[in-house]
Parts: C-alpha cells; structure tokens; sequence
C-alpha cells in the first residue's frame, strides 16, 4: 500500500454520522454489560432472556443487545446525518459507556455490585 | 488422524475465527494510524483505501463469525446438562469444571467473561469499518474520530484477548469433544 494519490471522499462530510456510530458503539457495550448483570441478578430476568434454549440466557442478553445497538444507531445516525457535533463530548461519553460495558462484563465487579 | 465433529466446530470458532481475527489487528492498527496520521507525506491512493477497508470488512466478518459460532455452536455443548446419576464429567465441560474447587473459577470467571466481553468486539469492530469506509482519508482532517477509531479499534482487541485467553484455557481444563469422528488422514 504504498502509491498515493488524491482522495476521493468528500472533504466537507460532517463528523455527525461518524459521532452516531461512534455513541451507538458505546451504548452497545454498556448495554451487553448491563444486561449481562441484569441476567445475574434476577432470575425472572435470566428466564426472559432465554430465547434460545441450548444457548440459554446468553442467547438473549446479546441479542437483546445488538438490538439496542442498532437502533440506537440507526436514530443517532439519522438524526446526525448532516450535523457537525461536539465530538470532545460525543467521544467522551462513548468511551465512559465503553469502559462501563467492559467493567460490567466482569464477573468480580458484577458480584459486588450484587453484593455477593 | 481423527478429529470430533465438536473439536473441529471449536477449532473453526477459536482458531479459524478468534486466531485469524486476532491476529488482523496489528495490520489494521499499523494501517489505519498510518493512512490517517495528520502530517502523513501524502493521501492514500483509492486503491489503498479499498484495500482497508476490505481488510476491516474482513475483520467485522471474522468477529461476528467468532462470537456467532460461539454462542450457538460450541456453548450449547459447553453447558449441556448431564444426565442424573453421571459419573463421568468429562463430556460436560461446565459441570467438570464447577465439580472441584480447583477447575471452578475457570467456569464462574474465565467463561462468565468471556461470553459476554467478546460481544463488544464485533460491535466496536463494525463501528471502526463503518466509520473508515464512510471517511476513507477524509478521516485525517476528523482528528478525534480517528482517535475513537483508534480507541475502539483496542477495545475490540483486548475483548477478543479476554476471550481468546480463556477459551484457549477452557479448551485445555475442559475441552468441547463429542459428536461424529472425522477420519482426516488414514493411518498405514
């Protein structure tokens, strides 16, 4: 990859579809640790999730999940279509609810938080 | 040389997936700070942005294929109940492994984690490919973008570690076998 030449995407694309990706991503993260602990917790909740026996609970928190995901994105993107957004913001928020999904996923935190 | 049908399910999951996405990461790293660097000598020719973002394409593939296969695939087998009465634990990883105080906390943390963090790699993953092929170069002049790029280009890479790291353990406390014997070079 080495011949470089002039680019072809336009210069003037605002960052708001990039910044929806980029939040929905961040609220895809925090919701599959959510739901991950949600399931834990309450057993009435485990059973909701099971939507696929063999796979069991795991079955719906992640699917659960990737739906929040893309809809998510999907109202992001489309309210941001064409906006310029304050990214510092928009990023710093993505990156909280990024590290939150990954602390929630985490069996000793998601044991304190349940106080076991 | 035979292997089981669940061996080679797992084998495709970790190795054939899991490995090859894993692995994707360090040229997908090196590739997207350098094509998008502010200050690089020149903007990346049409042909070497298709070329990333097929790459990156490739990578989303590869992450939904490992977390896929995995959850559907293998963990049904993994967590399969056994049979009132069972002795013999071995053809029931889960239960093998929560029977002794020793193996338990590979089950009770190692795959606790590991089913639910992997998901947020094909999720930042896609985000990444979208994000790049929407900016392709343009993605320079978008600094904090490409630093959120960066950033959860990394997330996905260490979800997939925390994942790898303990499938790869699981598979050798308590290994996914069962199924058809597949006969793969004939003995003499």
């Amino acid at each position: 990859m080495s011949a470089m030449q002039k680019p072809s995407a336009p210069q003037d694309l605002p960052n708001g579809p990039g910044a929806a990706a980029m939040l929905a991503a961040g609220i895809g993260a925090t919701t599959v640790g959510l739901f991950s602990l949600l399931r834990d917790a309450f057993s009435g909740i485990a059973h909701f999730f099971n939507f696929y026996g063999p796979t069991g609970p795991l079955s719906g928190v992640t699917t659960s999940a990737v739906a929040v995901w893309l809809i998510a994105w999907y109202v992001l993107g489309t309210k941001w279509r064409e906006q310029e957004v304050n990214l510092a913001r928009v990023g710093t928020v993505a990156f909280v609810l990024l590290a939150i999904g990954f602390a929630l996923t985490f069996p000793p935190i998601m044991d304190v938080l349940q106080g076991k | 040389m035979e292997i089981s049908w669940r061996d080679l399910i797992t084998v495709f999951h970790g190795m054939g997936f899991g490995a090859l996405f894993m692995l994707a990461f360090t040229g997908a790293i090196a590739e997207l700070y350098r094509m998008s660097a502010p200050g690089a000598p020149a903007v990346p020719s049409e042909r070497d942005q298709t070329l990333l973002r097929l790459y990156l394409i490739g990578m989303v593939v590869l992450s939904w294929a490992a977390v896929l296969t995995g959850a559907y695939l293998v963990y049904p087998w993994y967590r399969a109940l056994p049979p009132a009465g069972t002795t013999d634990l071995s053809a029931f990883p889960q239960a093998f492994l929560s029977s002794s105080p020793s193996t338990r906390e590979w089950h009770d943390l190692g795959m606790e984690w590991k089913e639910n963090v992997a998901w947020i790699a094909p999720i930042s993953m896609t985000m990444v490919a979208y994000v790049y092929a929407k900016y392709r170069a343009v993605l320079a002049k978008h600094l904090r973008l490409r630093k959120a790029v960066l950033v959860f280009t990394l997330a996905a890479f260490l979800a997939t570690g925390v994942a790898g790291l303990f499938g790869a353990f699981l598979n050798k406390y308590a290994p996914v076998r069962g199924g058809a014997t597949i006969q793969l070079i004939k003995g003499e």
